[in-house]
């Protein structure tokens, strides 16, 4: 659907030429939420721009759908833009038009009829959930309400691609879940392929399927999300993944640690990522039948990206030493990630 | 008592004449002039440096020449134009030409307030720079223009009251030729009155016109 090759974008500028992006390499497929993660000032609202060729790349080429963004001519770029949607991280959305006339703009320049655009309008404001609010000018809604008349002018000429320049930054938790909840029905039941940027991993988490890393310009990392969940291949990525998910125990729990090995037990602290099916496997239950240990379950966290559990355990095996090495092994053969923190 | 009466209903008629005719000339030209002097800047939708720098010059001409100096270096453009050179409706032409470039640079920076996202949404809908000129930057400036226009419009009650010099007549030339010359102070005040009254009511006009505008932004 968009393919994006050895994309590089200069700045150039009295003071120096500022590399915002070099050699970016993407494939974004038909269906995709695909994610762009990246620091402020990491080079992706460059990127997202440079799609719609809001920004004009230096060099490199970008195809959506079979065509050259690169090589169009004014009037072929608008018309081509009027197929890729666009909504912003601050909504804009003209303070002299109601809901219903921001919904009417992209018709409106289109060119359509006035009766075409009435009866999309309605449609567009019925999906988005605010016909109550038609009459209303942007300065009397709320943020999320906002965000939701940018969706629906961005889907009014009926987009195959719809970019999200940080949709749900500048909203409350609430409203931000609300928010990525309409993105994903209206990926899943229109069809359209979306590309999202963001700084925030839980973001990406709720609703992309791929997901690319964006560091100093550079793609560091790109893939499905379960991939870069699973095994994260930069540091990047792993600093991401930190925020949503426990790669490191809280500090409670390492003094809680600490004071176990002062008691000279015999035993093991480990922790187990586990992630997809083996998690509904009742992995506890089966190593205490089979071996002869105790545990004693100290943290645990379960969570879910695309409908699939993961999670981390952290569990105190007590046992003659052999079973709880044979408990270790076993843990491991099942496909666990298994690592031992403390030799208690 | 007549008399006076006379002559000063004449010198408000020749003011607001004069006033109501420049300030709509003023209106028609300055309001595009702005919109070329934004839209042709660097980074703005239709870039032309060129273009940009022969317009900012000739609008800072303009306005860096006294308004008397003008009304005497217009007669020829003034009598080209509109066939003589003295008279109320020949004071029409320096009055505008004064107070285009003046109206020019204030729509330039009402239209420079719009949220450059605003633009940018457009653009990326596809908009041409006709309809972001005629669809996005002018409705989101247009309570700024508005005051712009009110900004003109007392100005030009100012302006006018230089326009006896190519006998334009008016409230001003009352009170410089009955109430200064031939010291008749009653008339000056008078004269006085009436135009800060007419200020007043102007900017009052304005202000109304400019809340009913931005209702509910």
């Amino acid at each position: 659907m968009i393919y994006i090759r050895n994309l590089t974008k200069i700045y150039h500028s009295a003071s120096g030429n500022v590399r915002a992006l070099e050699d970016v390499n993407l494939s974004i497929e038909k269906g995709d939420i695909f994610g762009i993660i990246g620091l402020s000032g990491a080079g992706k609202s460059t990127l997202l721009r440079c799609i719609n060729m809001l920004e004009k790349p230096t060099s490199g080429s970008i195809e959506i759908d079979g065509v050259e963004m690169t090589r169009l001519s004014p009037s072929e770029l608008k018309e081509m833009r009027k197929k890729i949607g666009m909504i912003f991280q601050h909504f804009n959305l003209l303070s002299s038009r109601t809901v219903r006339g921001n919904v009417a703009f992209p018709l409106e320049i289109a060119g359509l009829d006035k009766r075409t655009i009435d009866k999309k309008v309605e449609n567009l404001l019925e999906l988005v959930g605010l016909s109550d609010k038609a009459d209303n000018y942007p300065s009397q809604l709320s943020g999320g309400q906002k965000q939701r008349v940018g969706i629906a002018r961005a889907l009014a000429n009926d987009p195959k691609v719809l970019l999200c320049d940080e949709p749900t930054s500048a909203l409350d938790p609430e409203t931000t879940l609300s928010i990525l909840n309409l993105l994903k029905d209206i990926n899943r039941e229109l069809g359209i392929t979306i590309v999202l940027i963001t700084h925030e991993m839980n973001v990406i988490k709720q609703i992309c399927n791929k997901v690319a890393v964006i560091e100093k310009s550079r793609v560091v990392e790109q893939g499905p999300l379960i991939e870069v969940f699973k095994k994260p291949q930069t540091e990047t990525a792993r600093n991401f993944l930190k925020s949503v998910t426990l790669s490191e125990i809280p500090k409670e729990l390492k003094d809680r640690i600490e004071n176990l090995s002062h008691e000279h037990l015999e035993g093991k602290i480990i922790k187990i990522a586990f992630f997809g099916e083996i998690t509904t496997e009742p992995v506890i239950s089966s190593i205490i039948r089979k071996f002869d240990v105790d545990t004693n379950i100290l943290y645990g966290n379960i969570d879910h990206i695309q409908g699939m559990p993961y999670g981390t355990l952290i569990v105190e095996l007590r046992g003659k030493n052999g079973e709880t090495d044979a408990a270790l092994k076993y843990l491991k053969d099942l496909g666990l990630d298994v690592e031992v923190i403390e030799n208690v | 008592m007549s008399e006076t009466i006379n002559l000063l209903l004449v010198g408000t008629w020749q003011t607001i004449y004069m006033v109501v005719v420049s300030t709509l000339i003023a209106t028609i030209f300055g309001v595009p002039l702005g919109v070329l002097l934004m839209v042709t800047d660097k980074d703005q939708i239709l870039h032309n440096e060129p273009l940009n720098k022969i317009l900012g010059t000739i609008v800072n001409i303009f306005r860096s020449v006294p308004f008397v100096i003008l009304l005497i270096v217009l007669i020829p453009f003034t009598r080209l134009l509109v066939g003589k050179a003295i008279g109320t409706t020949a004071a029409i032409v320096p009055l505008s030409v004064a107070a285009i470039p003046f109206m020019g640079r204030l729509t330039e920076t009402a239209l420079r307030e719009v949220d450059r996202g605003v633009i940018e949404a457009a653009q990326s809908m596809g908009a041409s720079p006709f309809q972001i000129i005629t669809k996005v930057l002018i409705p989101e400036a247009l309570p700024s223009i508005a005051a712009g226009v009110t900004i003109t419009t007392i100005n030009l009650v100012g302006y006018s009251a230089m326009a006896g010099v190519i006998g334009g007549g008016g409230l001003g030339d009352l009170a410089v030729r009955y109430g200064y010359q031939r010291f008749m102070l009653d008339i000056m005040l008078y004269t006085v009155a009436i135009l800060v009254a007419m200020v007043q009511l102007i900017q009052f006009a304005g202000d109304v016109l400019v809340k009913h505008l931005s209702k509910n932004r």
